[in-house]
C-alpha cells in the first residue's frame, strides 16, 4: 500500500509535518512497515481539503487532530 | 512603479517579453527578424547613433533571447557591436590640470612616471606606470583619473580582455558565469543567454499537466524582488503561467545543511558548493583546492534531484537571481534533475507576456524551508546554517566559519588556505557581494534585501532545519 501525504506550502502550514510524523510513529508502533510505503509529494491540486493525503489513489482529507482515526479507517482497516 | 534598476535591463526584458509572446502565439518563426523594428519603431534615435545601429544591436539580443550562440560553451556572452570599446587606458591625465607648481603627483609617484611639459601639465609616462593611483589620490583638482573599462571593473576574476577589435572578449576558462559584468556594462554589451523558450516550450507541451507536471523551484533571494507585488501573488502567477506548484530552493538548502555540516565534521575542512560561480572560480584559479569542495549538490540540485526522485514524469524549472546556475544546470551532475533555469528578470518577461498582472492576484502560500534554508540567500547564512546542522545532529566538531562576501573575498581566503595560514575550517563562498541577493539576474539590488531575506526567513512556519527536512523522510 502506498501512502503518500501532500508536504507543499497549503498542506505543510496545515500541519502535514505532524500527520507524517504522527503516520511514521503509527506504521512502526503497529509493526505495518513492510506493508504500508510512506511518500510524500508536493501538492496534489487539492488545497482547500488540506492536509492532502492519498492511499493508493484514494484521496483523504486529514489534519494533524484526525490522524489516528485516518489511519485506523484508512489504512489498517484496507491492508 | 519601477521594475528594474537600469534601462538596460528594461531593454532586455522587452526582447524577452516580446521574444516570449511571439512563441507562446507560435509566431516566433514568421516574426523573429520584426522583433527589432517593433521595439525600436520610426526612424530617431534614441540609444546609438541611428535606428539601424540599435536594431542591429537588437537583432543580437534576440539571439541572445532565443538561446544565444550554441557554439559558444559560455551562457554569458559579448554582443561584439553592443560593445562601445570604452577607453581602456588606466591613469590619464585630463585638461584639468592646471600646470600647478606643488607637483604633489610627482612627489607621490615611486615610479618616475611623472613628468611636466612646457605649461607645466603633467603626463604619466604609461612605461613606468604601475597603476598603483596615488597620483589621482593626492591631486587637488582631481585632475588625474583612472580610465578603465566598467566590465572589466566588475569583473574580479579578470576574466575579461580587450580583442584586436578593441571590443571586449570573455576568457571562457576564467569565467565564472557570475555575470557581474552583464550587471555593470553601461551599453548592455554583455548578456546572458536565455532559456525563457525552454520554458515556454515545457508549459505548452505539459498539455495542462496532462503529460507532465512542471514545478517551479524559486531561490529564497525572491523576498527581496518583485517588490511591487506580494511574494504570495508571485506564486500565484507562476501557477497561472502552467506550473504545477511552487516549492522554495531553500528546502534543498536545509537538505544540504544537514549533509554539509555533517561532511565537515568528518573531512575537517571544506568549502562550500551552493554557489556555482565560487565552485567554477576554485577549479580554474586554485585547480588544488578542489579536493576541499563539498561533493553535495547544491540546494537547487538537491531539491531538484528529491521532486525527480519521488514523482514520476516531474519537469523543473529554478527560478532565481543567477546566471551561473544556468551554467550549473548544464554539468552533466545536474543535468537530469534541472530542465531549465530562469532569472527574475525573465520570469518578469514571461508573467508580462501573458499579460499577467501580478498585483491583481490573490495571494498563494509559500513555505516548505526552515529559517536556516532560506538565509542561504544572504552572505553569513550558510555559514550560521552549518553551525545549526553541526548542533542539530549533536556533532561535536568546533565550527570556524569564515563567510566570504563577494569573489575578492573568496580569493583571499583561498589563498590564504593554500598557504596554510587561514584561521578557519570551512569556506562560505559567494561569488556576489551580499550573497545570492546581489545576483546579476535580480529585477532590483538594494540596500535592504538583506532584511528582507531575514524578514523572509523569520516567518518560516518550520524553525529548525530538522524540522523542514523530517517530511522528507
Amino acid at each position: 500500500m502506498k501512502v503518500t501525504v501532500c508536504i507543499g506550502s497549503s498542506c505543510h502550514i496545515k500541519g502535514s509535518r505532524s500527520v507524517v510524523e504522527q503516520l511514521q510513529y503509527l506504521i512502526s508502533d503497529n509493526n505495518v512497515g513492510d506493508k504500508v510505503e510512506l511518500g510524500g509529494t508536493f501538492c496534489m491540486g487539492n488545497c482547500q481539503k488540506g492536509v492532502c493525503v492519498n492511499v493508493d489513489d484514494e484521496f483523504y482529507s486529514v489534519t494533524p487532530d484526525t490522524v489516528k482515526e485516518f489511519f485506523e479507517t484508512g489504512i489498517m482497516a484496507k491492508l | 512603479m519601477r521594475k528594474f534598476d537600469t534601462k538596460i535591463q528594461h531593454l532586455k526584458y522587452k526582447v524577452l517579453r516580446e521574444v516570449a509572446k511571439q512563441a507562446w502565439n507560435d509566431t516566433l518563426l514568421e516574426n523573429v527578424l520584426k522583433i527589432p523594428e517593433i521595439i525600436v519603431p520610426g526612424k530617431v534615435p534614441t540609444m546609438r547613433c541611428c535606428v539601424y545601429k540599435e536594431r542591429a544591436i537588437l537583432s543580437e539580443r534576440v539571439k541572445m533571447a532565443i538561446g544565444g550562440d550554441k557554439d559558444n560553451p559560455n551562457v554569458i556572452q559579448v554582443i561584439d557591436i553592443a560593445c562601445d570599446e570604452c577607453p581602456a587606458a588606466g591613469y590619464e591625465v585630463t585638461d584639468s590640470c592646471r600646470g600647478c607648481l606643488a607637483h604633489r603627483c610627482e612627489d607621490v609617484c615611486k615610479r618616475g612616471a611623472i613628468s611636466f611639459d612646457h605649461n607645466h601639465v603633467a603626463h604619466i609616462d604609461k612605461t613606468l606606470c604601475v597603476e598603483c593611483g596615488q597620483c589621482a589620490k593626492v591631486c587637488p583638482y582631481s585632475a588625474i583619473i583612472n580610465r578603465k573599462r566598467p566590465c572589466q571593473i566588475a569583473c574580479k576574476v579578470k576574466a575579461i580582455k580587450i580583442n584586436e577589435e578593441n571590443a571586449a572578449y570573455i576568457d571562457n576558462d576564467k569565467c565564472t558565469n557570475c555575470g557581474a559584468c552583464v550587471y555593470q556594462c553601461p551599453f548592455g554589451a554583455i548578456t546572458d543567454k536565455s532559456y525563457i523558450l525552454n520554458v515556454i516550450d515545457l508549459i505548452k507541451k505539459s498539455e495542462n499537466e496532462k503529460s507532465y507536471k512542471i514545478y517551479a523551484i524559486v531561490a529564497p533571494s525572491i523576498s527581496s524582488q518583485f517588490t511591487y507585488a506580494k511574494l504570495g501573488q508571485v506564486i500565484s502567477g507562476l501557477k497561472k503561467l502552467g506550473f504545477h506548484t511552487v516549492v522554495e530552493a531553500a528546502l534543498g538548502a536545509d537538505m544540504v545543511a544537514l549533509k554539509e555540516s555533517k561532511e565537515l565534521a568528518e573531512k575537517g575542512f571544506l568549502t562550500s558548493s551552493c554557489c556555482p560561480a565560487f565552485v567554477k572560480y576554485i577549479k580554474s584559479a586554485f585547480p588544488d583546492m578542489q579536493q576541499y569542495v563539498s561533493h553535495n549538490l547544491s540546494p537547487m540540485a538537491t531539491i531538484a534531484k528529491y521532486i525527480k526522485e519521488t514523482t514520476e514524469n516531474a519537469k523543473t524549472v529554478f527560478i532565481g537571481p543567477c546566471t551561473a546556475k544556468k551554467a550549473e544546470a548544464q554539468l552533466d551532475t545536474v543535468k537530469p534533475y534541472v530542465d531549465a533555469v530562469l532569472t527574475f528578470e525573465e520570469l518578469q518577461a514571461l508573467f508580462d507576456s501573458r499579460d499577467i498582472d501580478i498585483t491583481e492576484l490573490p495571494e498563494d502560500v509559500l513555505d516548505n524551508a526552515s529559517y536556516f534554508g532560506r538565509i542561504f540567500a544572504r552572505s553569513g547564512g550558510l555559514s550560521d546554517a552549518a553551525a545549526q546542522g553541526l548542533k542539530e545532529q549533536n556533532i561535536d566538531f568546533d565550527l570556524k566559519a569564515i563567510s566570504c562576501n563577494g569573489i575578492e573575498e573568496c580569493r583571499t581566503a583561498l589563498m590564504k588556505k593554500s598557504k596554510n595560514v587561514l584561521d578557519a575550517n570551512f569556506i562560505e563562498g559567494m561569488a556576489c557581494v551580499g550573497g545570492c541577493i546581489g545576483g546579476a539576474g535580480c529585477l532590483t539590488h538594494g540596500m535592504k534585501d538583506k532584511a528582507e531575506v531575514d524578514k523572509y526567513g523569520s516567518e518560516a512556519y518550520e524553525k529548525t532545519i530538522s524540522d523542514a527536512v523530517s517530511v522528507l523522510k
